[in-house]
């Protein structure tokens, strides 16, 4: 009588609460999906009802979610080495891998269904693609495979403002495609700036980050060449329809900070950055941070200046893509 | 450790089971605010796809400066 009263608690004490299942989600990604989807609906070119605008911000939020929740069960081998990871609700031992992977699996298959009922089919279809994209291309395959797997990784990122507008227009537009490479070639250089001076236990899981697998001086010389990159996609965005006067000006002042920030950091060597205790590569990253904010802040404002049409007839000036 | 009448885990149990019931409240009430919505504002959707095509709004502010 006594094993079994024990065998009962030691049984269930493993039950998850609720918030053990919303860490799953990862609310703080989804934070970046609702604020970019957002500028999706709220930049393209015609307009959602309120309700079916929520709805649609919420079920591509949960689509990210999902996608949160089928890494965290796929990686929870590599989340229990780290240290920064072992204590998300797989490792810690709060939620079986079986219902992190269900739960995934049913908050996908919801939210593109819903997507596709409230919005249109194509933007069902980018969230499937992006679930399917961070599940299985980043986290199944490519992120234990190669160095570049942040650069891949970005990819899901940056379709949240594509399906946020597609939700809207039911097509893909040049528009759509530069607010997807904001974001896509953002993340590589804010990322390896984290990598850089925080000291992570990758190699520990065996996950070939690029700071091990190529050395830092190679991690600052790749995230000068990422910055570069960046700046025609952002620029580009200020002469399309979602972009103008203000959003130009920003990127160009923003595109100008971060060069200099990613060209401070490929000059360092590693004993300079430990003599500072990497204050040009911190700078660098929080900087990276308000820089996709203002970005995608400028887009609203543009879209808020284009009702006047003092404004507008300016702005159209400027607008010299425009195509939709 | 044994299970007593009020157990923590009866606690986390209910809070899951309140949050569980939140959330479908939250979603019924999603999916008829959008029953509402694409009944009662359908003028310029194509019956095909339910979606909304600016071309064929008069209203579109960008419609109109093209």
């Amino acid at each position: 009588m006594t094993d079994m009263r024990v065998d009962i608690t030691q049984a269930q004490t493993g039950e998850a609460g609720f918030g053990d299942f919303i860490a799953l989600l990862k609310p703080r990604v989804m934070s970046l999906v609702v604020f970019t989807a957002l500028v999706g609906i709220l930049v393209a070119p015609g307009a959602l009802h309120p309700v079916v605008a929520l709805a649609a911000i919420i079920f591509i939020a949960l689509g990210a979610g999902a996608s949160g929740a089928l890494n965290m069960w796929w990686d929870a081998d590599i989340d229990s080495v780290m240290k920064r990871t072992a204590k998300r609700p797989i490792p810690a031992g709060k939620v079986a891998p079986g219902e992190a992977m269900a739960l995934g699996v049913a908050l996908s298959g919801i939210s593109v269904i819903m997507l596709w009922l409230a919005t249109n089919a194509l933007a069902g279809f980018l969230l499937a693609f992006t679930i399917f994209f961070y599940a299985v291309i980043y986290s199944m395959w490519l992120k234990r495979a190669t160095p570049q797997n942040i650069v891949i990784g970005g990819a899901a990122g940056a379709f949240p403002p594509m399906i946020g507008w597609v939700a809207v227009t039911g097509s893909i537009s040049l528009e759509a495609c530069l607010m997807f490479m904001l974001i896509f070639m953002w993340t590589p250089p804010h990322f390896w700036a984290l990598a850089l001076f925080m000291k992570s236990d990758y190699h520990k899981a065996n996950v070939p980050m690029l700071t091990v697998t190529h050395g830092r001086k190679a991690t600052r010389a790749h995230i000068l060449v990422y910055t570069i990159a960046l700046v025609p996609f952002a620029l580009a965005a200020g002469f399309t329809s979602i972009g103008g006067p203000v959003y130009l000006a920003l990127a160009v002042v923003l595109n100008l900070i971060f060069l200099h920030g990613a060209w401070a950091i490929w000059r360092r060597d590693e004993g300079q950055a430990e003599a500072d205790n990497y204050a040009t590569e911190k700078r660098v990253f929080r900087f990276s941070l308000a820089y996709l904010f203002v970005h995608f802040g400028a887009f609203l404002a543009e879209a808020a200046l284009a009702r006047l049409p003092a404004y507008a007839e300016f702005a159209s000036h400027i607008r010299i893509l425009e195509v939709f | 450790m044994a299970i007593t009448r009020e157990h923590e885990l009866h606690k986390r149990r209910s809070g899951r089971n309140i949050g569980l019931a939140l959330v479908l409240v939250g979603f019924i009430a999603l999916v008829f605010g959008l029953t509402i919505a694409k009944v009662s504002g359908g003028g310029t959707i194509q019956a095909f796809d339910h979606s909304y095509r600016p071309a064929l709004d008069p209203n579109d502010v960008r419609f109109q400066q093209r």
